[in-house]
């Protein structure tokens, strides 16, 4: 049972992001960049499967941000190989892009799964997991938060609202969008971790950016903010009225 | 009772971070005298109190300990270590080992703890606040409050003001009311700003050693490329560190407490002390200031120096002083604590404050202030005790807004 | 080649879900405006019935058949690829929710049509279609320009208002027969779980009535709850009504409890501890009732009010049943 996962870089929203002097893209000297959260998830869930049958996890990642900590985070947690898909390109691609290089670079490598955060922070154009399955013509399955493995098949659980989940058997191989892993992200202790991180081999593989271009930004703006909140007046009774005005506004008295 | 005095720490760099293998020979004086679960807060609750745990690990029972609720149940007060007479260190040697053999087997960790640990990696604090805006209470301070890679000369005193006073919004307010007073004082003072990261107590206590090491091997760097002639601090955790376990990493600095630093200028600071302040006043020895490094008598007097106060004792002080509950990573174990014991180590404490009738509960460390006023919330103490600092306090005489 | 604005609809347990008429009240507007048809492709078993609510819609492409029950994004992904490509439609709008999302970007891949995700806004200027998307947690919007070939665009709920798109009509219904020959179906939807009976998952709940110490007593506790079943919500509290017993564990927001975004948080009587924001302060709209004006939760609220939540409870709850009343009437 070979498993894949996709990882990618994203901005430190603790560091704050701000958008550069074109207005049209994030300033890349403000950002600070850390694994995606859900991608975490997808690591982890894929180690909980290798602990329970003995699965081989290759863990891929393109080059943008400090790509190598990951990577070796992910060696310190039990991945059994990275690698760093280096493309030249300057700037984090599109997940059309990626998802084109990642299907480019998974071909014709006999992974029965491929797992991958379902949704990123950055996202602008879908999720990486559902474009590449459809650029793999394989099963799509996103929002998952377990993953159970049957002959030939993944039996898995899909989120819906209110709690509810279906749960669904997928032919492999497979892609899935994991949501939530079925326990936290392991630790790995700092000192584990810095060992590794002098070990470590960090497999590399050169991959030509495809042609085309996604849909253009034509700006980034920031919402507005208020400094602490617009007190209301009045009595119950008209309190009352002007939160169900805000209310209604955003549909929360349908 | 043994010997109550601060207890001397581990004296070799091995021993700082010992791993679990070591204990049986560490604690081989140990006479089974069942002193330190006597005397222990939590001790009711563990799986295995300490003296139970000592033996077992003596007897190769590594698994039994390590997989049981007792390695997340000590709050490092000290207590225990302060009465062995065999001076074993339980709290800095047996419990760290404990924690340690958790993490590296990569068994789930308590959520809220393993996050703290995260977030002190990527930004130098447990809060996950990023480190650019630790010196952003300083804006409202009202006076001048200079960071020392600016000034860009020695100063006499650098405050290191840590990360619940540079982050929590209740223990900010603490930070700007010192450098109030450290201005009224003339004092010649620099804090490091955003160069500043957790000094490591509570990464060292939860037994991860590789972030400790980290921490203080970066700190030691940082506090290299400046001249100081000593170092002021007011969180007791970190004090108790930088005083004993950074000089055995090669990190030797002269630090003060902020009771002890005050108290030296008391000619100073009294006659400033102007208002009266005729509340009658309860003082929580907290264990870092207390038992571990014997500073029993500053905070009173710095107490006693206010017009009009009453300085009253609760039923247990000074060396025999309660545990608020938060010390060695402990404050991030709330949830896992909270669903284990009856009756939460801070309430005891208030209510044992309430029971002297005092009017102000004060306190000189900053997990105190939210700690106890959760802690009155909870027990419906609200309109019989409020929670100061000492610092607060002395504002108030010295009338500074 | 038609320049038609197709909707995706979503069902869930058995109703038609409110995002369907949240796109079909958009896909209105603009198909009027830009003076083409709007479509709506209905896939699933069993769902001729739901036609008579799509009045909005000019046609209604239903794919009706028992394997088809429930949403897999293989089946119904290749349903809505050989209808692109077949229609090519100018727009898709779908949902950004669970069966969407999915769909969003298998079929973009698969059909090699651009898509957009979160979208907030859509508009026509000159001619053109703006779609705006939130971005970093809502922190940045891009605007883009949509492409004059086939676009879909996943839509976020509550974006849109749904009352422009309940409208009743006759829609043209057409069974395309385009539908292929099913492929094996390699996705199975085998059931559904619930969720576990007894407590509800504050993480997941968009509204939230949370209450504090300012409550006093449990028996103040289904005053709250009122209003929650109301705004479809749930109640909450801050630590010290758990630790007094009034709410359950489960129902605990802050540091030792569960951190929430929901779309509402409505804190009554909470003052607002940094232990208890920490769990809050994402929500989307927080609004904060309590007697101290200095209360530090007026700091992370969008709005607030100095008033006695025993005032307002009632007065609000009277308030939402009146609208509510009216818009069924």
């Amino acid at each position: 049972m070979n498993i894949a996962v996709l990882t990618k870089q994203v901005p430190d929203l603790v560091e704050g992001v701000e958008i550069d002097s074109t207005g049209k893209a994030v300033d890349p000297d403000t950002i600070r960049y850390i694994l995606s959260e859900s991608d975490d998830h997808a690591l982890e869930e894929a180690l909980l499967i290798k602990e329970r049958t003995q699965a081989h996890v290759e863990v891929f990642s393109l080059e943008t941000g400090e790509v190598r900590d990951t990577l070796c985070t992910a060696l310190a947690k039990g991945a059994d190989r990275v690698v760093l898909i280096r493309t030249g390109l300057e700037t984090p691609p599109s997940n059309h892009t990626a998802a084109k290089i990642f299907a480019t670079v998974l071909q014709g490598l006999s992974f029965d799964l491929i797992l991958t955060g379902v949704r990123a922070i950055d996202d602008l154009d879908g999720s990486l997991g559902g474009l590449l399955a459809g650029y793999l013509d394989v099963p799509y399955v996103g929002l998952v938060r377990k993953v159970e493995l049957a002959e030939g098949a993944a039996v898995v659980e899909k989120e819906y609202p209110g709690g509810y989940a279906a749960e669904l058997e997928v032919k492999l191989p497979a892609v899935l969008g994991i949501q939530a892993a079925e326990q936290p992200p392991r630790y790995v202790p700092v000192s584990r971790l810095r060992q590794v991180m002098k070990t470590a081999k960090v497999d590399e593989q050169e991959a030509t950016p495809p042609e085309g271009k996604a849909v253009p930004v034509e700006r980034l703006f920031k919402p507005e903010e208020g400094a602490g909140a617009r007190m209301l007046s009045g009595s119950p009774e008209e309190i009352a009225r002007q939160i169900a005005d805000l209310l209604s506004e955003r549909h929360l008295v349908r | 009772m043994g010997n109550l005095q601060p207890q001397p720490t581990p004296e070799h760099p091995a021993v700082l971070f010992p791993e679990i293998a070591d204990v049986p020979q560490l604690f081989r004086t140990c006479i089974q005298c069942g002193v330190c679960s006597g005397s222990c807060p939590m001790g009711e609750v563990m799986d295995y109190p300490p003296r139970k745990a000592a033996m077992m690990l003596a007897e190769g029972r590594f698994d039994e300990v390590v997989s049981s609720n007792t390695p997340w149940l000590c709050v490092a007060c000290h207590t225990c270590q302060v009465r062995c007479p065999s001076q074993l260190l339980i709290p800095d040697a047996l419990f760290p080992a404990l924690r340690s053999a958790v993490m590296a087997e990569g068994k789930p960790m308590e959520q809220d703890l393993q996050k703290a640990l995260q977030n002190t990696y990527l930004y130098g604090n447990p809060m996950g606040q990023s480190p650019r805006r630790r010196a952003e209470w300083t804006r409202t301070a009202g006076v001048p409050v200079p960071i020392i890679s600016q000034l860009k000369r020695p100063v006499d005193v650098l405050w290191i003001v840590e990360c619940y006073p540079s982050y929590e919004p209740r223990n900010q307010e603490i930070s700007r009311k010192l450098a109030a007073i450290l201005n009224a004082l003339g004092v010649d003072f620099a804090i490091l700003g955003h160069e500043e990261r957790c000094i490591g107590d509570c990464e060292w206590l939860a037994g991860e050693r590789g972030l400790f090491e980290m921490l203080i091997e970066r700190n030691i760097e940082i506090l290299n490329k400046y001249r100081f002639k000593e170092i002021l601090i007011t969180d007791p955790h970190a004090y108790r560190t930088l005083l004993n376990i950074y000089p055995k990493l090669g990190g030797t600095f002269r630090v003060k407490h902020y009771v002890q630093f005050l108290t030296e200028r008391m000619g100073q600071l009294k006659p400033l002390l102007r208002k009266k302040l005729s509340s009658a006043v309860t003082y929580h020895d907290s264990c870092c200031l207390g038992r571990k490094t014997g500073h029993y008598d500053e905070p009173r007097e710095l107490l006693r120096a206010i017009p009009g106060l009453k300085l009253l004792e609760m039923i247990q002080n000074r060396e025999s002083s309660l545990c608020c509950g938060g010390g060695a990573s402990t404050i991030y174990l709330d949830r896992y604590i909270q669903e284990r014991v009856k009756d939460r180590l801070a309430d005891r404490r208030v209510q044992q404050a309430a029971a002297t009738k005092a009017e102000t509960l004060a306190v000189a460390c900053p997990y105190e202030p939210s700690r106890f006023d959760d802690a009155v919330k909870i027990t419906g103490l609200e309109e019989k005790l409020v929670v100061r600092d000492i610092i607060e306090l002395l504002a108030q005489s010295m009338e500074i807004a | 080649m038609n320049r038609d604005i197709w909707v995706v609809a979503e069902q869930f347990q058995g109703r038609l879900s409110d995002i369907t008429f949240e796109l079909l009240g958009k896909g209105r507007e603009l198909a009027r405006a830009l003076g083409v048809k709007l479509a709506v492709a209905l896939i699933g078993q069993d769902v001729a019935r739901f036609t008579l609510e799509l009045g909005a819609a000019d046609v209604v492409y239903v794919v009706d058949r028992p394997e088809l029950r429930e949403f897999t994004a293989d089946a119904y992904g290749a349903l809505l690829e050989a209808g692109l490509k077949d229609a090519q439609p100018r727009l898709v709008l779908l949902g950004s929710t669970s069966m969407g999302l999915d769909l969003l970007s298998l079929v973009s891949a698969s059909a090699n049509v651009p898509c957009i995700d979160n979208c907030t806004r859509l508009e026509l200027k000159d001619g053109a279609l703006m779609a705006t998307s939130q971005i970093y947690g809502g922190k940045i919007f891009a605007e883009v320009a949509l492409p004059r070939t086939t676009t879909l665009v996943a839509v976020i709920p509550g974006a849109f208002p749904g009352e422009a798109g309940r409208v009743s009509g006759q829609p043209v219904v057409i069974s395309p027969p385009l539908a292929p020959e099913h492929p094996a179906t390699r996705t199975v939807f085998r059931k559904w779980i619930e969720p576990p009976p007894g407590d509800v998952d504050i993480t997941k709940v968009p509204v939230l009535v949370s209450i504090g110490r300012g409550i006093k007593n449990a028996e103040n506790v289904p005053q709250a709850q009122e209003l929650a079943d109301l705004l479809g919500g749930a109640v909450s509290g801050s630590r010290p009504v758990i630790d007094q017993g009034w709410l359950p564990k489960t129902r605990q927001v802050g540091k030792s409890g569960m951190t929430v975004k929901s779309k509402l948080y409505l804190a009554l009587g909470i003052s607002g501890a940094p232990e208890h924001v920490e769990g809050m302060k994402g929500a989307e709209l927080i609004v904060a009732i309590n007697t101290d004006a200095q209360a530090p939760i007026f700091g992370v609220a969008q709005y607030g009010a100095v008033a006695d939540l025993f005032d307002v409870i009632p007065a609000l709850t009277e308030e939402i049943q009146k609208r509510q009343g009216s818009r069924a009437a």
